[in-house]
């Protein structure tokens, strides 16, 4: 027997038949981007799935004003390299408007924030799809998240009438002022997003790689030291190696001791490890359903 | 069994199997995946330390695995699956993604939701209760939705004295009963998902039994023949035309092969415009492959212009598939909010092609406990199953379903709401 491809191959293949379908269904679609691994894959599959033609959609990124500056930076060359248009929902400028709040106490961050920047955004642009890097592995309410997710004129997923997914059929048809949001790579899990990095030889920003960087330690979470954090007392800045396993805001996202420096270390380190990636993400520790919550008021 | 060590070698030809689950309540389905995820250390020690806590917090005297598959608050509460959930673990031979589903006759949409997309069920089975209407219903719904692997998971044989009678027992009348469907590939096995019996390791409760635990038939069942290599299928999803310089003549044709083979140099024939050419490339990202073959998503050019847009099908000129406005088929109905309209519109939705159709007649509803055709109640309500012949706008070009999952099946949408409302798969 000689057709067969391997778990990775068929699950580019999903995505890029997603990719297309979104491209093919809506008017208006664009990528969520938020500098992370999985939207970087996500921008990796797009400009597969439509080769040699460009990328029939933006890059949009809810910049929450927090991010690491190497994210910004990789985000800046990426969008230029891929000639795609590149959109900034600016929560700082929400916030300096009075349309979003500044979160205030002891382990304040901007994740309630990023929710009406993103709305005014896509109201703004009228953007009729979003596609994110959102997997159903990383968290218990995504796993019943279909691929096309249909949102409301108000934006809000209603968890419990979700439309049934059939086969490869995916159904797009909206009312006026609804939107929906895509996720292509739904099936991954993070090691096949690893694995697949490796394979295709993937550049992301060198907050993966283990790195030598000025931390702190706060309630068990290593931080990176931040021009957004201010130290409380006992805290205190060392140097040590470390490497990033999501990329969220400076203030909350936690740094792993690693020495894995290459894409075939972090897959075994990946492979072995015996906690998930969101582990270190202070925000899903608010609640048990912490990400069911905001995910129905809008959340990504 | 694995000690999820991955190296780059043994990744690269790893394949991937999807399967769903479906039992009644209280059959220990969410204990079965939960110890899947458990003894193939696909389970974290933060999820661990959550349903560790969430354990306590109910009151449960052991850790309830359980609620490592039971996602939504409202599931949590009131302690079944409500929805579809997909569950994700890997072995070293293969990815597997499980479609977890609810196995009350409420939920019969979400089991055909599941199962839509699997090469293998697992159904559970109480070895105390044997056989009952559960069973047969998702029996039917597995064979309905031509899944070509069955595994019938004897369960609960700790609470039977792990008695090799009442094992061969419930086999011979599951065999009975499965004669009257059409599954090709049985597997039996008894397990006790409680204590991990022939889930991952070997029982040594059940001498008796010389087959293969659960783990070991997933990893190696023979799934490389449930595609069909044989009937060159390839509905267009949407042309690439770069605006380039570069590319300023470059004409392809994106889509995703739903069964056969192509190569360069093939003869094909595009629907409906039935014009015949021939492959000039066929291309992936910015290289050119020799052949696709299912489930390949490619760019094809040929070698002359043809009109050709979304909802086309480009098929082997050789091996054509049927076409027409007549539609005879088996749907599950999914609306909560009305039943299936006699003469009712709908927006009917096949590969990437949309159109509309009409509903002729009712044949009838099946009684999905018994598997009897019922000609005198033909209501077509949430979760039943019927036969239906539809009129459509347009022709489709189609194969059977048990022939092709792809080209046979297909999804109605309610014109009001936009919500799906039926899956189809098509009888002839």
């Amino acid at each position: 027997m000689g057709y067969s491809i391997n778990h990775l191959r068929e699950l580019e293949s999903e995505a890029i038949y997603v990719l297309r379908e979104v491209a093919a269904q809506f008017e208006n679609p664009c990528i969520l981007f938020s500098g992370g691994k999985d939207s970087i894959l996500l921008t990796h599959l797009a400009k597969k799935a439509f080769y040699p033609a460009k990328i029939p959609f933006p890059l949009v990124h809810i910049d929450t004003g927090h991010n690491f500056p190497e994210t910004l930076t990789f985000r800046d060359d990426l969008a230029k390299e891929l000639q795609a248009k590149l959109i900034v929902g600016s929560v700082q400028s929400m916030i300096d408007t009075g349309m979003a709040h500044e979160e205030t106490g002891a382990n304040a961050s901007r994740n309630i924030a990023q929710i009406p920047t993103l709305l005014d955004t896509i109201e703004k642009h009228k953007f009729d799809a979003l596609m994110g890097g959102a997997r159903r592995d990383e968290e218990k309410a995504r796993a019943k998240e279909r691929f096309f997710s249909h949102r409301d004129e108000f934006s809000q997923w209603d968890p419990k009438n979700q439309r049934p997914e059939l086969w490869n059929l995916y159904n797009g048809k909206k009312h006026h002022g609804e939107h929906f949001r895509v996720f292509p790579i739904s099936n991954w899990t993070e090691l096949d997003v690893w694995q697949y990095i490796g394979m295709e030889n993937i550049a992301l920003p060198s907050l993966y790689y283990a790195h030598k960087r000025r931390i702190f330690e706060r309630d068990g979470v290593i931080l990176s030291e931040s021009p957004f954090i201010t130290l409380r007392e006992g805290e205190e800045i060392r140097e040590e190696i470390v490497r990033f396993r999501t990329m969220g805001d400076a203030t909350i996202t936690g740094a792993y001791r690693s020495d894995a420096d290459t894409i075939d270390k972090i897959i075994q380190e990946v492979a072995a490890a015996r906690s998930t990636e969101r582990g270190s993400r202070a925000d899903d520790k608010r609640s048990e359903t912490a990400m069911e919550d905001r995910k129905k008021e809008g959340y990504f | 069994m694995s000690n999820n060590t991955f190296d780059s070698a043994s990744y690269m030809s790893m394949e991937l199997l999807r399967f769903t689950t479906a039992g009644s309540v209280d059959d220990g389905k969410s204990t079965l995946i939960g110890r899947l995820l458990y003894d193939s250390k696909s389970i974290f020690e933060d999820q661990m330390e959550a349903v560790k806590a969430s354990s306590e917090k109910r009151g449960d005297d052991h850790i309830n695995l359980a609620l490592v598959t039971d996602g939504l608050k409202s599931e949590r509460e009131q302690g079944i699956t409500i929805d579809v959930a997909y569950r994700y673990f890997a072995t070293p031979k293969r990815k597997f993604i499980i479609a977890d589903t609810p196995g009350h006759i409420q939920y019969t949409r979400n089991m055909v939701t599941g199962a839509s997309t699997a090469n293998l069920a697992i159904i559970l089975v109480d070895a105390r209760k044997g056989i009952i209407e559960q069973t047969k219903r998702h029996s039917l719904i597995a064979s309905l939705l031509g899944i070509p692997h069955v595994t019938i998971c004897i369960n609960k044989m700790d609470l039977v004295d792990y008695d090799q009678a009442t094992y061969e027992s419930i086999k011979a009348d599951y065999k009975r009963f499965a004669s009257k469907l059409h599954v090709k590939d049985v597997t039996f096995i008894p397990i006790s998902a409680l204590y991990g019996d022939n889930v991952v390791n070997t029982s040594d409760n059940m001498p008796w039994y010389n087959g293969t635990t659960l783990m070991y038939h997933l990893e190696n069942v023979h799934i490389a023949n449930d595609r069909n290599y044989i009937d060159g299928r390839f509905p267009v999803q949407t042309v690439i035309r770069p605006q380039s310089d570069t590319f300023h003549d470059f004409r392809g044709y994106a889509g995703r092969v739903s069964g056969g083979v192509f190569r360069a140099g093939d003869e094909v024939k595009a629907w409906p415009s039935g014009f015949t050419t021939k492959i000039k490339a066929i291309h992936c990202d910015n290289q050119e492959v020799e052949e696709a073959f299912d489930p390949m998503s490619v760019v094809m050019t040929l070698e002359d212009e043809i009109d050709i847009s979304r909802g086309d099908m480009i098929t082997r000129s050789n091996n054509e598939p049927k076409t027409g406005q007549d539609i005879d088929a088996m749907i599950c109905w999914m609306d909560d909010s009305k039943s299936l309209q006699l003469g009712g519109k709908y927006t009917l939705i096949h590969t990437t092609k949309q159109c509309r159709c009409v509903v002729k007649s009712i044949e009838y509803r099946m009684d999905i406990n018994t598997l009897s055709k019922d000609q005198e109640n033909r209501t077509i309500d949430l979760n039943d199953i019927g036969r239906v012949k539809l009129r459509t706008t347009v022709p489709l070009f189609y194969d059977e379903y048990s022939r092709n999952r792809v080209t046979g099946s297909f999804i109605l949408v309610d014109e009001g709401s936009n919500v799906t409302v039926g899956a189809c798969m098509i009888r002839s």
